[in-house]
């Protein structure tokens, strides 16, 4: 065989092996998506969304695990959205390439992929062990520090697109920073910012580590935010590891409802994003 | 010219100081909340660590009936599972990424990539129950057989495949963790792939090279500390993963030589004894065993985003 040859298959070999590569990846998603659908539509009903969690062997329904993923979602990015918009906004517009920005940057950067389940150790030290029970609260507390970082990155991410030329002619008018920051950056930093929302929540309402050990569980309706409360995710869990028919369905019907919630955020997000790339022509 | 009230100058000046230190302190939240995380898990974790001393990431015992705890099988099943992962998901990702910046038809690009990130946004509780009910069967019927037959009577490696068949353990829950940080090292691999100058490839191309030739030869080591730093962040992923891993694992504190045996994780014993643990020592050790993954992980991510700064910085492909 000759040189040639060689080289040619040897590259035709490479590009079969990463066309199989991108397969193999296609094909977990679509097993995973087509398992939830085929589990979860078979565990669908009406009685999901009026019912409670039952005891094993009779019939019921997800509602106080839905409502309480909803209150801990809600309460998690009320506490950490503005926190994390603020602190993009600070590495943004005022910190820059100060120390400080670098190390929270990186700091941030490290939050970002630390894993979730130490947070969850971190709120039950500081806060359930204060308090001394399990509680929504400290659910929701564990849910705003996993939605900071995720936030704070695609806020400075999206205040730094914003054209520089914008923010000169704020400052030439006389308007002090914030100013221009309420008034000219956020409005023309606005879908880049409700990207970041939905991203963080579509972070955060999956997590089921941190929310073991701070909200843990509750079998029966709860609306008190200083005592335990239901969620999605602990109840897939403990459902879907037990034994009972029923509270397996139970398990992928939520499963489905979580996964198609946080795949609607997620695609939302990236049809925001390429409207605003597209608005302002070219890519990053 | 306009006429400066002198108050509302001095309105304004207030509103800035506020503002900026509104802004300033978040940003120290971030600080703080490293600061409060690692103070916590020490100050949680002290009560087993000044018991048990050093022993207690060198013993496998881990038994809440005479309250003694040690730290290594969970170690060992986390740095192996962690390690299977990584050996599956490095190729596989290098192969879609490369596959999106060289091979892929325009028209398809995006779907695909968007697909890859969507794999990504899966909440990982979705992977573990996938895992249990769907992979490790599959696993247990066709794949394991197949491995048993064929190397467990080889010398050496031939104890890694020795055992019945199970279904759950190591294996499984290395190849769950491989699909999960797959979209993680692949989305990585892809934008710095797509740092590389087009330059430098067309120049490449000129001397008649082939793809391949490029992409080996031009693209990755241009690319080679990127490419590491992606790995990293997979790997961080993979350490700290929990919930996939907690479903497949078979959780049993003890160190088989066989990848097909049930094992543990770090992560995986917290999330299924803390809130049953009881006894400060029990409590402790967990939260000691916390520390420990939170000291790994952080020097393994800290070392991925010191590699892959000045990279360009993609928010939403990292989410």
């Amino acid at each position: 065989m000759n040189r040639r040859t060689f080289r040619k298959m040897k590259n035709g070999a490479f590009l079969g092996l990463s066309l199989i590569a991108t397969l193999i990846g296609l094909a977990c998603l679509t097993a995973i998506l087509w398992t939830l659908v085929s589990h979860g539509v078979a565990g669908m009903s009406t009685q999901l969304f009026t019912q409670m969690t039952p005891p094993p062997g009779s019939k019921g329904g997800l509602l106080n695990a839905i409502y309480g993923s909803a209150i801990m979602t809600l309460l998690g990015i009320l506490i950490g959205w503005p926190i994390g918009v603020l602190a993009g906004t600070y590495l943004a517009e005022y910190g820059r390439d100060s120390r400080l920005s670098t190390a929270i940057r990186f700091i941030n950067d490290v939050l970002l992929s630390a894993p979730s389940i130490i947070i969850g150790l971190f709120i039950y030290e500081t806060v359930v062990v204060r308090m001394g029970h399990f509680s929504a609260l400290a659910g929701a507390l564990a849910l705003a520090v996993l939605a900071i970082p995720i936030t704070l990155r695609v806020t400075e991410d999206m205040l730094n697109l914003v054209p520089i030329g914008l923010k000169d002619s704020s400052a030439a008018l006389g308007a002090y920073p914030w100013r221009t920051t309420l008034s000219v950056l956020y409005p023309a930093a606005r879908s880049g910012i409700v990207t970041g929302l939905l991203l963080a929540i579509a972070r955060i309402s999956g997590e089921t580590a941190p929310l073991l050990f701070t909200a843990l569980n509750n079998q029966f309706w709860s609306k008190d935010l200083l005592a335990p409360m239901a969620n999605l995710p602990v109840v897939i869990f403990q459902f879907a590891l037990s034994p009972y028919k029923d509270w397996q369905n139970l398990a992928w019907a939520g499963a489905l409802i979580i996964t198609a919630t946080i795949l609607i955020l997620s695609i939302s997000a990236r049809v925001l994003l390429a409207l605003l790339q597209g608005k302002q022509g070219a890519g990053r | 010219m306009a006429i400066i009230d002198p108050r509302h100058a001095a309105r304004q000046l207030i509103y800035e100081r506020v503002f900026r230190s509104a802004t300033l302190t978040a940003a120290i939240l971030v600080l703080l909340i490293l600061g409060g995380v690692s103070l916590s898990l020490l100050r949680g974790a002290w009560p087993a660590v000044s018991h048990f001393g050093l022993s207690f990431v060198t013993r496998e015992v881990w038994n809440p009936v005479t309250d003694q705890y040690g730290a290594l099988a969970p170690i060992y099943g986390t740095i192996v599972t962690s390690l299977i992962a990584m050996v599956l998901a490095v190729p596989t990702g290098f192969g879609i990424a490369l596959f999106l910046t060289e091979l892929c038809p325009p028209l398809l690009k995006r779907p695909i990539g968007v697909a890859v990130e969507l794999l990504a946004a899966v909440p990982s509780i979705i992977f573990g129950i996938w895992g249990l009910f769907v992979l490790a069967p599959l696993l247990q019927r066709h794949v394991q057989p197949w491995l048993i037959q064929h190397f467990s009577h080889i010398p050496g490696v031939g104890k890694l495949f020795m055992g019945p068949p199970y279904g759950i353990g190591i294996l499984t829950a290395g190849v769950v963790l491989a699909i999960m940080v797959l979209p993680f090292i692949a989305a990585t691999m892809r934008d710095v792939f797509d740092t590389v100058p087009p330059m430098l490839k067309e120049s490449g191309y000129g001397l008649g090279a082939t793809t391949w030739e490029v992409i080996w030869k031009v693209v990755v080591p241009h690319s080679r500390v990127g490419i590491v730093g992606g790995v990293m962040l997979g790997l961080g992923r993979a350490l700290g993963e929990t919930m996939a891993v907690t479903f497949v694992i078979g959780n049993a504190h003890r160190i088989s030589s066989s990848l097909l045996a049930p094992g543990t994780t770090i992560s995986s014993s917290i999330a299924n004894e803390f809130t049953e643990a009881v006894g400060d020592l029990y409590t402790s050790s967990l939260i000691a065993l916390g520390l420990l993954l939170f000291i790994i992980t952080f020097a393994v991510i800290a070392v991925a985003q010191a590699m892959l700064r000045g990279l360009e910085r993609r928010a939403v492909s990292s989410v």
